[in-house]
């Protein structure tokens, strides 16, 4: 049985201690362990959360356009409670709002006790919200395609354990762990039998140390290895040992990983320390007592083999695990309904955050009053009669954020005070940020390609981090870097920012736009790049770098319709001025 | 059933900077800065149900203390007190100006024609807690307004023809991780205390998370009784530094210290001072001592601080590390 079917199942026994699971990547696997959870959950509430439910849905309320006609306080149930004790599946878990995911997270502190399956089709840039993912505690890949075909996909119940033992031990000795009925009676024994004999407690030094080793900083992610590995143990019938460990390592600790353990190859990740043994009054302990640094050898090295390969290549680069980002998703922009400059009230119900504008509800039915009275019973309450349509939302008008894109030369030809620089700037627009509600991202390019360091932000501790380690020298693939930016403008613009591209260059493109060396060819491609960039509408600067300016950087500007500044000698806060003066003199 | 405050491992400062917050709520909110699973939300909710009840007006909606009564807006008919738990309340991150301050009760407006006031989630925490969690990605306008009222302590509302005032003194508890959107300066300068949180670094403390909320799984009641003495020590604690916070000293010395303190580090404005002042006067209460000393303050100094340093965007030294070179610099 593959990871993923596994987590499934034993998500099942424990949804509520386990929280969910995180499903990545379409694929025969991620069907099956759908299937494997949905009838695990038969029985209980299966709920389906479309990405943009409203709030009331979600969270229930009171239902404006029953109440109405009805004439009393009609409420709804929210899709949370319904869920309580079965599954929430998310589907398309990477367009959810922040404000949707953070209800759902809410509801999943307070105990509402179901199991989340977040469904990700997003790529390497998109995630489920942080929020949520730190909520559940398996990370799975979908993509495996199911290579055992003798993996039956009954649910958990009906799967007989290797040993049965007899039903009917103290059931309420059962609750802590067994927690719902689904789980087989054959399991829950089994954790009986353990909950007397041993305290669970030895093979928590090993998680502790893993997960030291690979930087999980998240307690939470501690308690889900814990509990998954007794429950992976329960599953075989026997006592918790490396291939238990093994299981949450691969399924838990390792997709999170933020950093490699220093370790050579025979050498574990931190050891835990001869005190760190548990008691060894136990006389259940002593017999699966294994060498502690074999075992955590075997175990650190399936955390390993389970980390995705672009975190790999992440924490390779010194940039820490993908989702640590978490800013820039789609969900933080918000609906305009809540706030900025008041516009004209229109007719529609006050609901998924809109918010209703009494005085033109009641201007829009005060006409109708004697009409209305005249239609109903001569004993109907005296009261004011206001039918649906008459209704009024608020609106605002929101100003889109501004977001500026620093596009850097980090070729050799820009010599690398020129970088720290830029890196100065990047800093200084982002101590503004907060106050011109802008973001900021960086692109670099050098050598041969073109690389977004800093997706858009507002966190000044983040840049910094990346910042910290911007490489320079090699070649310069103007044309790339150009692309690289209209591209990222272009997304951007389509999820309601105004970006602004500044290209800090010296304009000597020599790398073409497919890597290969070539001043003649990288500089058409470039001159290309830059006229598609034009043909985009996004503003942009041109800041010439270089010691002595050329004509070159200012053909650039042209072809891209930007302004041309040349800075021989200026310094971080000269570009920041030059930039925000550029972008946001002429947006006030 | 909440996890025990005392069995929270590791973490405290943060349990510090709580504790201080209960002695005196005045003091302002805290801010918890954070990655997710530090136990920051934890330690919170451990804290308002580790508070015995409080007396309170039965049925108010305003959570209305019996001397406060004549104040509430809805003119508590009764005079019948209740014990009810502190309130702790968590605002969702996606929560409206409405459900916060409070709105027109729209049933009761639509169906009976009647202007009536329907009281949001500020007149739930009265005299409790109030915590957001991802408060930075709150919306700005809300992050304002919540902390006007916490600073007033009441709760004003002029919209849609309503007129309202209600008393809301709570403790507001924020937390966020500042790698996922920053704060606005002006905004973090108004929480009173500020503390860094981190998951334990090492693995005896990591292994003892572990064992504790397992054995909390296994049976929360057998563990919370295991925990309750520790616990009634700390509500001891409390209760005791509350009754002696009007008697503690604040002799002069401790006040030069830290004028002295603020101006080495270069804090904005006065509220540095003042949070100093009210920080060690509180922490002093609650070690039993009958005046606010130097060490006191040292104590505090970081927590009360680090959000108000102004920063220098290209100096790279942390808020903490300036304060504590200042603290060594000033006082050895």
């Amino acid at each position: 049985m593959t990871d993923t079917l596994m987590a499934a199942r034993l998500l099942a026994a424990a949804p509520a201690r386990l929280g969910g699971i995180w499903l990545r990547g379409a694929g025969p696997e991620r069907e099956a362990a759908l299937a494997l959870l949905m009838a695990a959950f038969e029985g209980r509430a299966v709920r389906r959360v479309p990405v943009h439910i409203d709030e009331e849905r979600l969270c229930g309320g009171l239902d404006v356009a029953a109440s109405l006609a009805a004439g009393h306080r009609i409420e709804q149930t929210g899709l949370l409670q319904e869920a309580a004790g079965g599954l929430l599946v998310v589907p398309m878990a990477e367009r959810m709002s922040a404000l949707v995911a953070g209800r759902i997270a809410q509801a999943m502190d307070a105990g509402a006790g179901f199991a989340l399956a977040l469904i990700d089709d997003g790529g390497e840039d998109e995630g489920a919200p942080v929020s949520l993912t730190e909520r559940v505690a398996f990370w799975c890949e979908g993509v495996g395609a199911l290579v055992s075909a003798n993996a039956p996909l009954a649910p958990f119940p009906s799967v007989p354990s290797p040993s049965t033992p007899p039903v009917g031990v103290a059931q309420d000795k059962l609750q802590p762990l067994a927690e719902v009925e689904g789980p087989s009676p054959t399991s829950a024994n089994t954790s009986v039998d353990m909950l007397g004999t041993n305290e669970g407690g030895d093979f928590a030094p090993s998680l502790a140390s893993l997960s030291l080793a690979l930087g999980v900083d998240s307690a939470r992610a501690l308690l889900f290895a814990q509990t998954a590995t007794r429950l992976h143990a329960e599953w075989h019938a026997r006592d918790p040992g490396e291939e238990d460990l093994a299981f949450a390592a691969r399924t838990i600790l390792g997709p999170r990983a933020t950093r490699i353990p220093q370790q050579a190859d025979d050498q574990p990740a931190p050891p835990p320390e001869p005190e760190n043994e548990p008691p060894p009054g136990d006389a259940e302990s002593e017999q699966d007592h294994h060498d502690p640094d074999a075992l955590d050898d075997l175990v650190l090295a399936a955390a390993l083999a389970s980390i995705p390969k672009d975190v790999l290549a992440r924490i390779g680069e010194g940039r820490g695990a993908r989702r640590a980002s978490g800013a820039g998703g789609a969900g933080r922009k918000r609906a305009s309904q809540l706030r900025g400059r008041p516009l004209g009230a229109r007719p529609g119900l006050p609901r998924g955050g809109a918010r209703l504008a009494l005085i033109d509800t009641l201007r829009a039915a005060v006409p109708w009053q004697e009409i209305r009275r005249q239609q109903e019973a001569q004993d109907a309450p005296k009261r004011l009669r206001i039918r649906k349509g008459d209704l009024r939302i608020r609106r605002f008008e929101e100003r889109a954020e501004a977001l500026t894109i620093f596009a850097v030369d980090a070729s050799g030809s820009s010599a690398l005070a020129r970088l720290a620089e830029a890196k100065g700037a990047v800093e200084l627009m982002l101590a503004q940020s907060y106050v011109k509600r802008a973001q900021v991202a960086l692109i670099a390019f050098r050598g041969t390609a073109a690389e977004l360091l800093l997706p858009p932000t507002r966190s000044l501790t983040r840049a910094k981090k990346v910042l910290g380690e911007l490489p320079g020298g090699g070649g310069t693939p103007l044309a790339l870097g150009l692309a690289a930016a209209s591209e990222l403008a272009e997304t951007q613009a389509a999820r309601g920012r105004t970006p602004f591209v500044a290209l800090l260059t010296d304009g000597k493109g020599n790398i073409d736009k497919h890597g290969q060396p070539g001043r003649a060819q990288a500089g058409e491609d470039a001159l290309a790049a830059a006229r598609r960039f034009a043909a985009s509408g996004t503003q942009g600067v041109v800041i010439d770098i270089s010691a002595r300016p050329q004509p070159e950087a200012a053909a650039i500007a042209a072809a891209m319709r930007a302004r041309y500044l040349a800075l021989p000698r200026a310094d971080a806060r000269g570009v920041e001025q030059a930039v925000s003066a550029l972008q946001f003199g002429k947006a006030s | 059933m909440a996890f025990p405050f005392s069995a929270i491992v590791g973490q405290d400062e943060m349990k510090r900077a709580l504790l201080i917050s209960a002695v005196d709520p005045r003091i302002g909110g805290v801010m918890v800065f954070g990655d997710r699973g530090t136990g920051k939300s934890t330690a919170a909710r451990a804290l308002s149900a580790l508070l015995p009840p409080m007396l309170a007006i039965a049925g108010c909606r305003y959570n209305c203390a019996p001397e406060e009564a004549d104040r509430c807006p809805d003119q508590c008919g009764s005079r019948k007190t209740a014990k009810v738990p502190v309130p702790f309340v968590d605002l969702p991150l996606g929560a409206t100006e409405d459900r916060v301050l409070g709105a027109l009760d729209l049933e009761r407006a639509l169906g009976r024609g009647e202007k009536a006031f329907e009281p949001g989630l500020l007149a739930r925490a009265h005299r409790g807690y109030l915590y957001i969690d991802e408060i930075n990605l709150l919306e700005d306008h809300l992050v304002d307004l919540l902390l006007d009222v916490a600073a007033s302590g009441e709760n004003l509302v002029e919209r849609e023809g309503l007129s309202v005032r209600h008393p809301a003194r709570f403790v507001l508890i924020g937390s966020g991780n500042p790698e996922e959107g920053e704060l606005r300066p002006q905004l973090l300068d108004r929480f009173g205390l500020s503390v860094e949180v981190k998951t334990p670094q090492d693995i005896e403390q990591r292994i003892e998370i572990m064992r504790r909320c397992d054995a909390q799984e296994r049976d929360a009641a057998a563990f919370a009784a295991d925990w309750a003495d520790a616990d009634a020590k700390i509500v001891k604690r409390i209760a005791r530094g509350k009754k002696a916070l009007p008697t503690v000293g604040m002799p002069d010395s401790t006040l030069q210290d830290a004028a002295s303190l603020c101006i080495a580090v270069g804090a904005d404005g006065l509220r540095g001072e003042l949070t100093l002042m009210r920080a060690a006067r509180a922490y002093a209460a609650l070690e039993g001592a009958k005046s606010a000393e130097r060490k006191h303050l040292r104590a505090i100094a970081p927590m009360a601080l680090r959000h108000r340093l102004r920063r220098d965007v290209l100096d790279e030294t942390g808020s903490t590390a300036r304060i504590d070179r200042a603290l060594t610099e000033l006082f050895g």
